[in-house]
């Protein structure tokens, strides 16, 4: 759907995109780094389970949510790229408190 | 970061970026809250690290940005980017999140400059992942140089469309199509907006310079355009759309729409803001004067947030709310704010030459604003179609507030965001009421996520 320009001396960090590690340029936005990769949808809804996609790419539409290190509705939109860093599509709400305690 | 400064500014755009440089200039106290990582706004986003090569493509308009954003930095403002305003109110208490930590800081003034979004229109199939809006696909090529693989639809209305089609045509994608839904018959009512657009003609100009240039490298242009559909199992798959009397449909995985843009309103609202219906721009506004100055002292707005004037009126605004702000603050005598001011004034009112026309030319038609699909998902957040909507106006349910508290649309986490104009337009159809008598949706803190944890770690002594 989407692909990235290439670009001169762009520094590149690593993430894990649904635990795959991927390189990816720094400064770039998770949701941009999601639609890069092709990743189809980011989540699913809570009230009907249907696939969503960021949509507004400016932080309103709150469509963008992701997990991110663990901690579900993350606008990926609005959420830089960093090193190491675990970006999941999210199921829902997302995963719970407790579970996210135990990790 | 001090818990008070003589002046506080929420938005990193033109307006927020120019009211800093402007203020602070005069040595008070003055700190900038952008919810962004640098300066710029969404028109000038990532402009100060933006590659050439891709600031190229993106044409000459954004390139301006790069003046204001150097103007900013020399000043003495304090900047805060990646800071977040979950809360206003008339006291001036400011709520913030930085660093994933809450705290409120104070000021003797404050200018909100958040500026605008998208219209959002709901249409059948707009929830599906490959829908998205015009704006998204320019803020990823802006600041990601992230452009469309396989090639996209454009569909809608206003200038940002034919810009953002002519950005992808200078970047080497292939653009389908551009649908444009404006209907046929407000060529004719713009007309009598004409003559004074005319004393603006550089708007026109670049708008016929566009067009032409699109059409020379083939991009097919249709007007007219109706029943607009994104189609698609799980994702989208074809557009479909109505146009000189025949369905038609586009093979694509990608659609991106623009219907215009709108203020964004919520943090003016939850401060308690007084707010009208603009009828010519389609939209709630916040109400104010020509510095800028809400009916609660201490609170200007500035820029497109106070209403849709553009990014380079945007610029006056703000300079004019710095300028009030200092006068708020004792720091110029009204004598000096308005010689200072004398000049921003003028060529805010000579911005404003285009505006009735572009206004009444892309008037987004009350068919797609109240859609009569009643399988429409209207709240992206809670999946409240069209048709209950209507249903809940049928059963007495009589403005925006009340659908709400009935059908639970605008209690997602997007606060409404996506839905307030629109339920307030479907509602009005429905019911057969004017749309500013249907009301908005009523804005409170927190505007911005917060969980209890940040909340119970407030520290009430210190920000007090």
């Amino acid at each position: 759907m989407f692909k990235q320009l290439p670009a001169n001396q762009q520094e590149t960090l690593n993430v894990f995109l649904n635990g795959q590690s991927i390189q990816v340029q720094k400064g770039n936005s998770v949701a941009a780094v999601a639609l890069s990769q092709n990743l189809g949808y980011t989540r699913t809804t809570a009230v009907s389970g249907s696939k969503r996609a960021p949509f507004c790419m400016m932080g309103v539409c709150y469509d963008c949510l992701m997990v991110i290190n663990g901690v579900s509705n993350q606008r990926a939109c609005s959420t830089l790229v960093q090193e190491g860093m675990r970006i999941d599509t999210q199921q829902g709400v997302g995963p719970a408190m407790e579970e996210r305690n135990c990790e | 970061m001090n818990n008070h400064y003589q002046l506080v500014i929420i938005g990193g755009g033109p307006a927020g970026l120019a009211a800093a440089a402007t203020a602070s200039a005069k040595g008070i106290s003055c700190a900038v809250l952008d919810e962004q990582p640098e300066p710029g706004g969404q028109i000038y986003r990532a402009i100060e690290s933006v590659p050439d090569q891709r600031a190229q493509k993106l044409g000459s308009e954004y390139l301006r940005g790069k003046e204001l954003a150097a103007a900013f930095r020399e000043s003495d403002a304090e900047y805060y980017p990646g800071t977040r305003v979950w809360s206003l109110n008339k006291e001036l208490e400011i709520g913030i999140i930085q660093n994933d930590e809450a705290s409120i800081i104070t000021a003797d003034q404050i200018i909100i400059a958040n500026g605008a979004m998208e219209r959002p229109v709901p249409f059948p199939g707009w929830t599906k992942p490959g829908v998205m809006q015009a704006g998204a696909g320019q803020i990823l090529f802006k600041t990601a140089g992230v452009v469309p693989d396989n090639g996209v639809v454009l569909a809608g209305s206003g200038p940002l469309l034919l810009l953002l089609a002519w950005q992808y045509l200078h970047a080497g994608v292939e653009v389908k199509a551009l649908l444009d839904v404006t209907p046929l018959s407000n060529h004719i009512s713009a007309m009598p907006k004409f003559p004074r657009a005319i004393l603006a003609h550089h708007y026109l100009t670049k708008g016929v310079g566009y067009q032409l240039e699109l059409k020379r490298a083939g991009v097919p242009m249709l007007f007219g355009v109706s029943d607009l559909r994104a189609e698609g199992k799980e994702q989208l798959q074809q557009v479909c759309f109505k146009h000189s009397g025949k369905q038609k449909t586009i093979a694509s995985e990608l659609l991106l729409t623009h219907f215009g843009v709108i203020p964004h309103t919520w943090l003016s609202q939850a401060a308690g803001c007084k707010h009208k219906w603009d009828n010519s721009q389609q939209c709630w506004r916040p109400e104010h004067d020509e510095w800028g100055n809400t009916n609660i002292p201490g609170i200007i707005v500035a820029g497109d947030g106070a209403g849709i004037n553009g990014g380079r009126s945007a610029e006056h605004a703000g300079r004019l709310a710095g300028f009030e702000a200092l006068f708020a603050l004792g720091s110029l005598t009204q004598a000096e704010r308005d010689k200072l001011a004398a000049k921003d004034i003028k060529w805010k009112r000579d911005e404003r030459h285009i505006r009735p026309f572009l206004e009444a030319y892309f008037q987004i038609p009350k068919s797609l604003l109240a859609t009569a699909d009643k399988e429409t998902i209207v709240c992206r957040c809670e999946e409240v179609t069209a048709g209950q909507i209507r249903e809940a106006v049928q059963q007495g349910h009589d403005n925006s507030n009340q659908v709400k508290f009935f059908t639970r649309c605008g209690m997602g986490p997007c606060q409404g965001r996506q839905c307030s104009n629109a339920v307030a337009h479907i509602v009005a159809d429905e019911s057969g009421e004017a749309v500013a008598d249907m009301g908005h949706f009523r804005g409170r803190p927190p505007v911005s996520p917060i969980t209890l944890g940040q909340l119970a770690r407030l520290d009430k002594e210190e920000s007090v």
